[in-house]
């Protein structure tokens, strides 16, 4: 069996956001930028899935700027067998990273795809669930675990109350939770090897595709700061400060 | 123009983030309808046609809606979605799972998360963990919205006497089915809909000592939530996690122990009314958003303010 996973470049998770002066968005000039961490438990969870001899071959797609064949070669270089870039430097709204992915689906007719549950810079969580609308397959978001049967998938899904599990008739789609696993340093040897990985690089016209966005930012600003309160001394302060000043107890 | 609301039931109970989802809806200044699909709803609908503000009850009672699989959902809400302006689902672990899947459908955008109404169409969400807001517009015809229900007041559970009626079923696509569900079963409140928080992060060092957090929520009826890094270590189990990838929560107070203050932490709590943070590092960021700070040794705390509680 394939396994098609899709992976984002986006403002790595340790970097603090700046909004920029004339609010039109955040600052990205000059910082550094890595594969969206949900992603990288998707590319994990593929690669596994392929050394446990239940995937043949892992293609990782990316759709961003020049710079995302980076992070096809993180991907690469973690296990993935070729890369596929949708290249371009407009903003792709999640529905039209569901259509470009569908459109590489077709060609690439995989029997699972693997994304992450939503991409920390937009924190939309909504292309995995689009994907598989527009495919007509089943869904299992927010994966803690998943076992592949024979023509069906297992996924153990993280709900507000504690944990679902639901049978997915293949093919299926799958976003990963954080608990799904811990992704994998690449090696020194496997990150040279990457290099000589294929990567097939396209514009989303090849594809056939409408990406023209959808909803229209209007501005971006900085949420209201909260202020430092006080220190206390002990416990004895704080439950007084709490019963007599904040009245919350 | 109406706008549809898919209501959020466990156990014969609505849920209280359909009434804050309510709230966003009747800002968009419509008749609110409320879609209650499930298997034995009776009760639901009934409590759903008592909320105020709620003009029309829809129910969709059959089996394949039982356990709230996205796919059949997602199929009964684009059939009706048609006539509305709008559909809306509070920002939970369903509404994230079906909605996405009738805005493709539908081939419109979904605006997630939502934290304000500005207009019909121009709607305010956070993104970057929340340390940036966005105003955006949207350009489809049809909007599909998730709420972030902190954000919105709870519309009164009654009051209201809407309507009830039922819609006709379309076939389930059958490419999923229920296995088997895990809830973690708890005496205490639910994190979302807590007056009271106490969370532990990584300074609480094992899983068992969350029993030292544990007791002073008892204390206050208080909710027991985690950091991600408490989660991550196996401290405790994923739907205790508050912050950016886990739960969003707006209580009155929220205590937060041998928590650093990450970010992504921050993300989930920060709209909190008061914060108390007891942590042993003096600079840790926890203490920049704190109301009131407490810089101690959380295993000599925790005891003195269950101690402290019962005076």
């Amino acid at each position: 069996m394939k396994v098609l996973v899709a992976v984002k470049r986006v403002i790595d998770y340790n970097v603090k956001i700046r909004v920029k002066a004339d609010n039109t968005g955040v600052e990205t000039a000059n910082v550094k930028f890595s594969m969206n961490p949900f992603d990288e438990i998707a590319v994990e969870e593929a690669v596994r899935l392929k050394e446990a001899g239940k995937a043949t071959e892992i293609v990782v797609v990316s759709i961003g700027p020049a710079t995302a064949q980076e992070t096809l070669r993180t991907a690469l270089a973690m296990g993935a067998d070729r890369g596929v870039l949708v290249q371009t430097d407009e903003e792709i709204q999640p529905l039209a990273v569901a259509k470009l992915l569908k459109a590489v689906v077709d060609k690439e007719q995989p029997g699972l795809v693997i994304l992450g549950k939503q991409a920390i810079d937009d924190d939309s969580n909504q292309t995995g669930q689009m994907l598989a609308a527009l495919l007509g397959w089943s869904q299992g978001t927010f994966a803690s675990k998943v076992a592949i049967g024979d023509g069906s998938i297992e996924v153990t899904r993280e709900v507000d109350g504690g944990l679902e599990t639901v049978s997915l008739k293949m093919p299926a789609i799958v976003t990963t939770d954080l608990r799904l696993n811990e992704p994998r340093y690449a090696s020194l040897p496997n990150i040279m090897k990457a290099k000589k990985k294929p990567i097939d690089t396209m514009a989303p016209a090849d594809l056939g595709v409408d990406v023209a966005p959808r909803l229209v930012t209007l501005k971006v600003e900085e949420p209201a700061k909260r202020k430092a309160g006080i220190k206390v001394g002990d416990i004895a302060a704080l439950v007084d400060k709490l019963k007599n000043e904040a009245k919350v107890i | 123009m109406s706008v549809l609301v898919l209501a959020e039931h466990e156990a014969g109970q609505l849920k209280a983030s359909t009434l804050n989802t309510v709230t966003a809806a009747k800002a968009l200044d419509a008749d609110v309808h409320v879609l209650v699909a499930g298997s034995g709803i009776a009760a639901v609908a009934q409590a759903a046609a008592a909320v105020e503000g709620v003009a029309k009850v829809l129910t969709a009672d059959a089996a394949q809606f039982e356990h709230h699989l996205a796919e059949p959902l997602a199929a009964l809400l684009v059939e009706l979605a048609k006539g509305y302006a709008a559909v809306l689902a509070p920002a939970t672990s369903t509404g994230k799972n079906v909605l996405p899947r009738v805005a493709a459908l539908l081939d419109v955008a979904q605006i997630s998360d939502i934290t304000a109404v500005v207009s019909a169409d121009t709607f305010v969400r956070p993104i970057y963990a929340g340390n940036a807001l966005a105003t955006v517009q949207s350009k489809d015809a049809l909007k599909v919205i998730t709420v972030r229900t902190t954000a919105f007041e709870a519309a009164a559970a009654s009051g209201g006497s809407a309507p009830v009626e039922a819609v006709v079923v379309p076939a389930d696509p059958a490419v999923s089915s229920f296995v088997s569900q895990q809830l973690s079963k708890s005496e205490r409140p639910e994190l979302t809909s807590a007056r009271i928080i106490i969370s532990g992060g990584r300074g609480m060092q094992s899983g068992e000592n969350f029993h030292l957090l544990e007791k002073v929520a008892d204390k206050l009826g208080a909710a027991v939530g985690a950091s991600r890094a408490a989660v991550d270590a196996g401290f405790v189990p994923n739907d205790l996690q508050v912050g950016q990838t886990g739960k969003i929560v707006a209580p009155e107070l929220y205590i937060a122990v041998g928590i650093s203050g990450a970010i992504q932490h921050l993300a989930g709590m920060k709209d909190s009314k008061v914060i108390v943070a007891i942590n042993k590092d003096e600079e840790a960021p926890i203490f920049q958003v704190a109301d009131y700070g407490l810089v101690a040794d959380l295993f000599k705390a925790l005891p003195e303010l269950a101690a402290e509680l019962d005076k």
